[in-house]
């Protein structure tokens, strides 16, 4: 004989019924309704939620930095990352010098319609030339829009915040975002 | 039939009625999938659920049924295309035959069977045999469990919902709707006669009984093993789309409005207002049918509210729960019925 658990099941009633009316009135059930107070949800295009600062929402790119190294691109666990580039001659760092022998790049995409967004790129770029950034309204129409070059990359670098301090007793120091 | 003293001929009685008819299946469904399914779900999960589509979402509905307008009629090409395309009318037939059953007021009834609730528990059970088909004709295995699933438990829920209907019928002492009505109207309780007898507070085992069955019967969620999504894609539904899925849609939704009113007919005193003054039936004929839909919508919800509080039952457990638990619950409350029936 199945044996009803009664106060369990009635337990979870009240739960859903507390929830709705917690929701429907959040000021106290006398109050007017106001269900867009009380949902712990957002009007998505109307309003919207900040997201974390380390969220990742895309990838920013510091030209500058870059070296044309190929690790992010060979990390890229679905090789999303195309850099093309050339050598070139840079001034001498000190006068009467050598001129330097420096990579320029060409090209840098990333297409982030196969970016799955696993920050391996970001962790292994050794010249901090790669930061996520929050940003993450970057839909497109056309997929092919996706496929973000350098400028688009270097736009991004604006919507990278600082570097968050690590927690008390840390020995790591906290890097700066170059700008 | 004769409407306001002016009398209608055969011909515009029967459109009258198959508007009336159109009326009473979809402005409920409607009203429930709005309210409650939409609107009442979204807050018991702290959200707000719909609300660009018109004033706070209400229009939600309308953009939904067009989506599905605009979808393409798939047919898989191993089914059986007469029975694929026939199904989701079966199971919208017994909706449309459970609406004719219903006595909305004095008059306000599309026919008036002396045998109502017998008719009503008999053709409800006509959706078995259009769910079975879309699972059999699908030639889908998902469609195939959930069909087969489905069969089962409506079938074993059946049993339940009518002993439940039994024990009401029985101090009724009529299976006329109306006559059922009547009789929890403007009675006493032990000389009392304040709010009638709404055969909730002498019936209310089987009104339990009831609302457990037709949760079971509208495979709500504690018993939704026959579309359990997380292991059957959507059961009997997997291979429907556009129109075909809104039909099976629609049918569900109607069917719970139908199964509400007919729960507040035969547990909470139908279109009558317990305490109202006895007013013309005239004047009932115009209140009758919003007070029914009162009634209806505080039955649908405590189905809704179970339905989005509890987990699934596993199969097995939702058959003891049938046989072992709620028939001779039922019966017993027959027999404690049938006794106290001759004894006062």
């Amino acid at each position: 004989m199945l044996k009803p658990k009664i106060p369990g099941v009635l337990k979870g009633l009240g739960i859903t019924a507390k929830t709705m009316v917690e929701t429907m009135f959040p000021d106290g059930p006398l109050k007017p309704p106001g269900p867009a107070k009380g949902a712990v949800t957002v009007q998505y295009p109307h309003e919207k939620e900040t997201p974390a600062p380390r969220a990742r929402g895309v990838i920013a790119l510091k030209e500058e930095n870059c070296t044309s190294c190929m690790l992010c691109a060979r990390e890229c666990p679905d090789w999303c990352i195309y850099i093309e580039a050339h050598k070139t001659k840079a001034p001498p760092r000190r006068a009467g010098g050598k001129p330097r022998k420096v990579n320029s790049l060409d090209r840098f995409d990333i297409d982030f319609s196969l970016c799955m967004y696993c920050g391996i790129c970001v962790e292994v770029c050794p010249f901090d030339a790669l930061f996520w950034s929050p940003e993450y309204e970057f839909s497109e129409f056309r997929i092919a829009d996706l496929l973000h070059d350098k400028a688009r990359l270097a736009e991004w670098m604006e919507t990278v915040p600082e570097f968050e301090a690590y927690e008390a007793g840390s020995q790591a120091k906290v890097k700066k975002v170059p700008r | 039939m004769s409407l306001f003293a002016v009398h209608l001929s055969y011909w515009q009685s029967t459109i009258l009625r198959v508007a009336f008819a159109l009326v009473a299946v979809l402005l409920p469904a409607g009203t429930l999938v709005y309210a409650y399914l939409f609107k009442a779900v979204s807050f018991m999960q702290s959200r707000l659920g719909p609300m660009e589509a018109g004033p706070y979402g209400s229009m939600q509905l309308m953009a939904e049924v067009g989506k599905f307008l605009q979808k393409e009629d798939i047919v898989p090409s191993r089914a059986d295309r007469v029975l694929f395309k026939a199904a989701p009318f079966v199971v919208l037939m017994s909706t449309f035959l459970l609406v004719l059953t219903l006595p909305f007021s004095v008059d306000d009834t599309f026919v008036n069977l002396n045998t109502g609730i017998y008719f009503a528990m008999a053709v409800s059970s006509v959706s078995v045999i259009g769910i079975l088909m879309a699972g059999w004709a699908s030639a889908n295995k998902y469609s195939l469990l959930g069909g087969i699933r489905a069969a089962g438990q409506l079938i074993a829920y059946e049993l339940p919902m009518i002993l439940a209907v039994v024990g009401v019928v029985i101090q009724a002492g009529t299976l006329n709707m109306n006559g059922i009505v009547y009789a929890q109207w403007h009675t006493k309780i032990f000389g009392w006669g304040g709010i009638g007898n709404p055969y909730i507070l002498t019936q209310f085992v089987a009104f339990f009984i009831f609302l457990i069955a037709v949760q079971a019967e509208l495979t709500q969620t504690p018993f939704d093993m026959p579309i359990a999504e997380s292991e059957l894609v959507a059961g009997y539904l997997t291979e429907y789309s556009g129109l075909r899925f809104l039909l099976f849609f629609i049918g569900e939704f109607a069917t719970m409005g139908v199964f509400s009113a007919i729960a507040s007919i035969l547990f909470l005193g139908g279109w009558t207002i317990p305490w109202g003054p006895a007013f013309d039936s005239n004047v009932y004929n115009v209140l009758g049918p919003i007070v029914l839909l009162v009634k209806m919508m505080i039955v649908a919800f405590l189905v809704v509210w179970a339905r989005f509080s509890f987990p699934r039952f596993r199969e097995d457990q939702l058959q003891r729960l049938a046989w072992k638990f709620l028939i001779p619950l039922a019966l017993i409350n027959i027999t404690a019925t049938a006794i106290l029936k001759v004894v006062f």
